[in-house]
């Protein structure tokens, strides 16, 4: 019944969870049975034969009566100790877990890593618990990995914690599950689990080395950073403006009237204080990414000036 | 129609017809909106909330038609926000949460306790009045650029989306005070004005849940009263209250409003509670099994929903120990919950049992609540609920007990006490097709709701993964089934009220006073005179009154019955002394 009901079960945590619902779910099941099958008997058996018919009162039963209380009661407390027992164990992260900073933004999210790596995908080691230190730039959104069976608001003040122990390799959803506007069906991510010699070759990998071209570093930040949620590379509408021929755009168009040049000092801006200027037709939604570093910024600039260099090309 | 030929004056109820009644006493409009009469404030009410009943509900069948796809097909992401949004704050506080008090309640409620009115009519007016301003403040929320934080309102979300999310916790603000005066109302009402003979342990069940629902509404509208001032008060003068860029803690929010919208849950299903009692011993012709336990288990939850908020936040980032509290008390809530379903199907145990639609909604209801409690104790469980919080599986929960409990229970309400507010019969036949209809749409709908979100499907998804597109297709379909059946009941009930059978005064043969003592249609005081109550609400075995003389001749054939009244007060006796707090 578990496999109609549930999703894959790829943490240490999913079976004990799931074999409460099932337990749940079999123990409702019955008791529903024996209602509904009561209901119909009692249907049949008394249903009304003459209009006039007048049965005489039926006496109560005190044994009746104490035992769907005590019954019940046994059985709630049982369910509730059981689910007590399991978020104590949920709740508690071991000592020795791996350690991830997840930031969550309308509409995307970020993994940082102990090296300073930062990606858009979470990739976690397999068989090894893993701890998240989880805060949001703007709105409440929620961590939620079905697969997992984990789940855990991120708020705008204060961090919040989830554990996993990832039992099997593969690909699984990453959703967020607080409404947070526009996109929110959108805010996704993957999550991938791999072998821990795996995860090491990775993470020494993903490192952005200080030698990188300044247009390649602002490629990669625009998918680890969450760019591509609402700013598109074709030209194509989205949450924000296209940066398909941007930059160098003179006569750009505010929503307060005025117009600006789309040069590197607008872009700059644009990423550091994201509200100072709106442009027309978009809503002021982008959050500040003022913790980019000096070099990042100017990596993202030179990249937005690639794709107004390609349009030339092209033409 | 009483000017129409008057030539068979025998086959219909006599003389009953031409006299006046509630209905047609005074006629002019002005009159309506004036009125302080109960009954005629609950049809007004009734045709109020009716129309919020099917402009959220058309918003639902749009939210299902565009979730038949997995990516867009209707509409785009923020009119589908603007519509899911719509649909929970209409439904939740426009419709159910004064539904069944304000239309079946400000109805039967003084009717069955042998008043004459309810004990502040004006105050009863004034809160039709006070709920028409809090729509008129919902439809400036639309112009204004419309809502799209979800019926919940969460910080800072709420804070930064502008549009009319100001107009609409105003809305919210304004409309509770008319579920204030309603509450406050009958409280006084079942104190102060019992008919004689109408003690405690007589008095209907229907009365009992509309009691607990009072002390509820009184309680615990003032919380959602506040928390939208404060959401008010925050953002037009900057003080940090729940938003974190002023210094405020936006979980704070969510203890405020889960403090009022949990119990509002129990405002919304004790009164249904009290309907199902009135349909399953009316239609098994049989006394309620643990008639006490029924009326005590209401008040009981009542209590005990102001304890359990906290169980909508086990995932909020609140302590663990708290959540494992609630959680704790949220069982003990379970209880009472479970006796109801057991006392009620006991009742039907050597019964006489009539399936009229009423009765078919109370079957159903049984069905759908114990699903509905069921998946409720699987939510309240600690560790499973991290997994289910946020996803289709409480969307399908909540909407077995609001839909498939409340709406249901107020649909076989309707269609119990239809007969004694319009003075007309509905067509049995298509009743029955409708309520089939209703069972059928709605489990197709909501059931798969339940695998969804237990597969990992998250709510107020405008998009959604391509694997959950059958379950989501399923519950499409089953939502116009539902809707089919919803829209077949208003055409009849038009119908009904223009061509219906004349409706005679107890068609159902039961033995509250509002079916016993009253004219087919009531009179505008309600009683000729102060009835006189010498037994208990379900009394079958001695309302002899009804079936006269124990052989049951007045039942024996089709001819429309007046029963002889039930004894009246003495006249020298003062009501109030013998109904004394």
């Amino acid at each position: 019944m578990g496999d109609f009901w549930l999703p894959e079960a790829a943490s240490t945590m999913a079976p004990k969870i799931d074999s409460l619902f099932t337990f749940v779910n079999v123990v409702s099941g019955v008791l529903l049975v024996g209602v509904v099958t009561a209901m119909l008997w009692f249907m049949y058996r008394y249903r009304r034969q003459d209009p006039a018919e007048r049965p005489s009162p039926v006496k109560e039963s005190k044994l009746l009566e104490i035992s769907w209380i005590v019954i019940p009661t046994i059985l709630v407390l049982l369910v509730f100790n059981w689910g007590f027992k399991s978020f104590v164990a949920q709740k508690t992260i071991p000592d020795n877990a791996y350690e991830i900073q997840v930031q969550a933004r309308s509409w995307g999210w970020s993994f940082e890593y102990p090296n300073g790596v930062t990606t858009d995908t979470l990739y976690v080691p397999a068989d090894e618990p893993v701890k998240t230190t989880m805060s949001s730039q703007d709105v409440i959104h929620s961590f939620y990995v079905p697969a997992f069976r984990v789940k855990q608001d991120v708020l705008p003040n204060r961090y919040t914690s989830v554990w996993f122990e990832a039992t099997k390799e593969g690909a699984y959803d990453l959703f967020c599950t607080e409404y947070c506007g526009r996109n929110h069906s959108e805010m996704d991510a993957e999550v991938k689990v791999v072998s821990r010699a795996r995860f090491d070759e990775w993470l020494e990998s993903a490192g952005t080395p200080d030698d990188i071209p300044l247009p390649k570093l602002g490629e990669k930040l625009y998918t680890q950073q969450g760019c591509q949620g609402c700013h598109s590379l074709d030209g194509s509408e989205m949450v924000g403006p296209s940066w398909k021929g941007l930059y160098g755009k003179t006569e750009h168009k505010m929503a307060d009237g005025s117009t600006v040049t789309a040069d590197a000092n607008y872009l700059r801006e644009s990423i550091l204080q994201s509200g100072a200027k709106v442009v027309d037709g978009y809503q002021n939604v982008m959050p500040s990414y003022a913790s980019l570093s000096e070099r990042e910024v100017s990596g993202l600039v030179e990249f937005i000036k690639e794709q107004s260099d390609k349009e030339l090309s092209e033409e | 129609m009483s000017t129409t030929t008057q030539d068979a004056p025998v086959e219909q109820a006599g003389p009953d017809e031409e006299e006046t009644n509630y209905l047609n006493h005074e006629t002019s409009i002005w009159s309506w909106l004036t009125t302080k009469d109960h009954k005629r404030i609950g049809v007004l009410y009734c045709i109020s909330l009716a129309v919020v009943f099917l402009v959220a509900g058309v918003l639902a069948l749009l939210m299902r038609a565009e979730l038949s796809g997995s990516g867009q097909t209707l509409m785009g992401n923020d009119t589908y926000n603007q519509v899911f949004t719509m649909h929970g704050i209409l439904m939740v506080f426009l419709f159910l949460v004064p539904s069944i008090p304000a239309i079946l309640g400000n109805f039967v409620l003084p009717l069955q306790i042998g008043a004459k009115d309810v004990a502040f009519p004006r105050l009863n007016l004034a809160s039709w009045y006070v709920y028409l301003a809090g729509a008129a403040f919902t439809i400036t929320a639309l112009l204004t650029g419309g809502v799209d934080t979800g019926w919940t309102f969460y910080t800072p979300y709420s804070a930064s989306t502008g549009g009319g999310v100001l107009w609409m916790t105003s809305a919210i603000f304004v409309a509770g005070f008319a579920n204030i005066f309603t509450g406050l109302n009958f409280i006084v009402t079942i104190h102060k004005m019992r008919a004689p003979g109408m003690t405690w342990n007589r008095l209907p069940l229907f009365v009992w849940g509309m009691y607990a629902t009072s002390i509820v509404q009184v309680l615990a509208t003032p919380v959602i009263g506040i928390t939208m001032v404060l959401l008010i008060l925050e953002q037009t003068l900057q003080i940090g209250i729940f938003d974190p860029a002023l210094g405020g803690d936006p979980v704070l929010f969510q203890h405020f409003f889960w403090f009022y919208s949990h119990p509002a849950v129990y405002i919304m299903i004790l009164p249904a509670f009290g309907i199902l009692s009135e349909l399953i011993a009316t239609f098994s012709r049989s006394r309620i099994f643990g008639y006490r336990a029924i009326a005590l288990s209401s008040v009981a939850i009542a209590m005990l929903g102001f304890l359990v908020w906290g169980h909508h936040m086990f995932v909020s980032g609140q302590s663990a120990i708290s959540s494992i509290v609630f959680s704790l008390i949220t069982y003990l809530i379970g209880i009472p919950s479970g006796i109801k379903v057991f006392n009620w199907v006991a009742t039907l145990y050597k019964g006489s049992i009539w399936l009229q639609t009423p009765m078919l909604y109370a079957l159903g209801f049984l069905f759908m609540f114990t699903i509905g409690g069921f998946t409720g104790i699987m939510v309240g469980v600690l560790s499973v609920d991290v997994h289910l919080h946020d996803t289709y599986y409480v969307v399908g929960h909540f909407h077995y007990v609001m839909m498939g409990g409340s709406v249901v229970a107020l649909l076989g309400g309707m269609h119990y006490w239809w007969p004694k507010i319009t003075g007309r019969m509905y067509n049995e036949t298509l009743g029955k097709i409708a309520a089939g209809l209703v069972f059928v749409g709605f489990n197709l709908t909501f059931f798969p709701q339940l695998v969804l979100g237990a597969r990992g499907m998250p709510r107020r998804y405008a998009n959604y993964a391509e694997r959950f597109a059958g379950l989501h297709q399923l519950s499409t379909v089953g939502s116009q089934i539902l809707g089919l059946g919803l829209f077949l009941i208003l055409g009849y009930a038009l119908w009904s009220l223009a061509y219906g059978e004349k409706a005679p005064a107890n068609p159902w043969g039961a033995t509250t006073l509002e079916w016993t003592n009253t004219t087919a249609v009531p009179i505008h005081h309600n009683f000729e005179r102060i009835p006189l109550v010498t037994r208990g609400p379900y009394d079958f075995h001695l309302a002899d009154e009804v079936f006269g003389g124990g052989d049951g001749e007045a039942l024996s054939d089709d001819v429309p019955q007046i029963p002889d009244p039930a004894p009246s007060a003495p006249s020298e006796t003062d009501p109030t002394e013998s109904a004394g707090v």
